[in-house]
């Protein structure tokens, strides 16, 4: 199954999305990496390299990112996992994880889920 | 420049950063997330911890050392390009025990790029790009002129203090001042002021 790791500057908001995601798929391997070892926001490298680590299998792990320094950061730390199978989805991070998790638990390939995830970047809400 | 200056200099760059946090944390208070100063001190202080254990290497693994240090304990924007940054300069200079202005200025160079793709960022986006790349500019154009370190620096150094002042006077269309768009027009980038702080030091170290 693929997994995924939310990144966010907030730490809250990163296990709020994870929790939003157990409503519809449950058993889908999901990790927080958001603020600071010392409670502050921020991105932090060594966070997301070890929720990586925590949701990793053979399937391949899906970072999602709120902005800025999230971005980057998580974009050095799959630079710096050579031979992993990593991506980052370019959408909102709640709607992207919600149907990320549900297109995984029902077996789908990281490559047709960030396909889908594309979708969700470019929906509109009204 | 050799690699005991070389740990000499970023000792310094970090008293000054340390320094100087209030100052940086307040100008990104009035147009960003507040956090640039504590984020840029928080990454220098654990790099200082580590420079005495580079004292035997060559200033290329000086660099490296720096930028993923930067990488993984700033934790807001400036840690990935900063980082990217000084990463680029140890790529760039590798196997040089001693390093030159033309040096220098071709790992700027390629610092510059590397900053630019991480941030996905040009000139005139209100970030310390608006310094570094005029300082790179007038640096190459001084040295061209009149082949003389100390006048390259302070070339660099005045173009990179006018580059804060142009920040002020455009809207941020990169980074976290760029929620607030045309709000951001009338202050200085902090980002571009720490760059700037950073070169004031190492031009009055040469």
């Amino acid at each position: 199954m693929v997994g995924f790791v939310i990144v966010s500057h907030s730490a809250k908001l990163a296990e709020g999305v994870v929790d939003l995601t157990r409503m519809m798929a449950k058993d889908v391997p999901i990790a927080a990496a958001g603020g600071l070892e010392d409670g502050s926001f921020g991105t932090s490298f060594e966070r997301i390299q070890d929720a990586i680590e925590r949701v990793y299998s053979e399937d391949g792990v899906i970072l999602l990112v709120d902005m800025g320094s999230a971005v980057m950061t998580a974009e050095m730390v799959v630079e710096s996992m050579e031979g992993y199978k990593l991506s980052i989805a370019d959408c909102p991070i709640a709607e992207g994880a919600v149907t990320g998790t549900i297109d995984s638990s029902v077996g789908m390939g990281v490559g047709e889920i960030l396909a889908d995830l594309e979708e969700v970047g470019a929906q509109k809400k009204l | 420049m050799k690699t005991e200056k070389l740990i000499a200099v970023i000792g310094k760059i970090a008293a000054k950063i340390e320094q100087q946090k209030d100052f940086l944390t307040e100008l990104d208070n009035v147009i960003g997330d507040g956090d640039h100063g504590i984020n840029l001190a928080r990454g220098f202080g654990e790099v200082v911890k580590k420079l005495d254990t580079l004292r035997e290497k060559e200033p290329a693994d000086v660099f490296k050392s720096v930028g993923m240090t930067l990488v993984s304990t700033v934790g807001g924007a400036s840690g990935p390009l900063y980082g990217t940054g000084f990463m680029k300069l140890g790529a760039a200079l590798k196997g040089k025990e001693d390093i030159t202005l033309p040096d220098f200025l071709e790992a700027f160079a390629a610092a510059i790029e590397g900053i630019k793709l991480r941030g996905k960022s040009d000139r005139g986006e209100k970030t310390m790009l608006d310094a570094m790349i005029p300082a790179k500019e007038a640096m190459e154009a001084s040295w061209q002129e009149k082949g003389d370190t100390k006048a390259a620096f302070a070339a660099g150094i005045a173009a990179a203090q006018e580059g804060v002042e142009y920040t002020k006077t455009i809207a941020a269309t990169k980074g976290r001042a760029s929620y607030l768009g045309k709000r951001s027009i009338g202050h200085q980038d902090p980002g571009a002021t720490s760059f700037t702080m950073m070169l004031e030091i190492v031009g009055g170290e040469i």
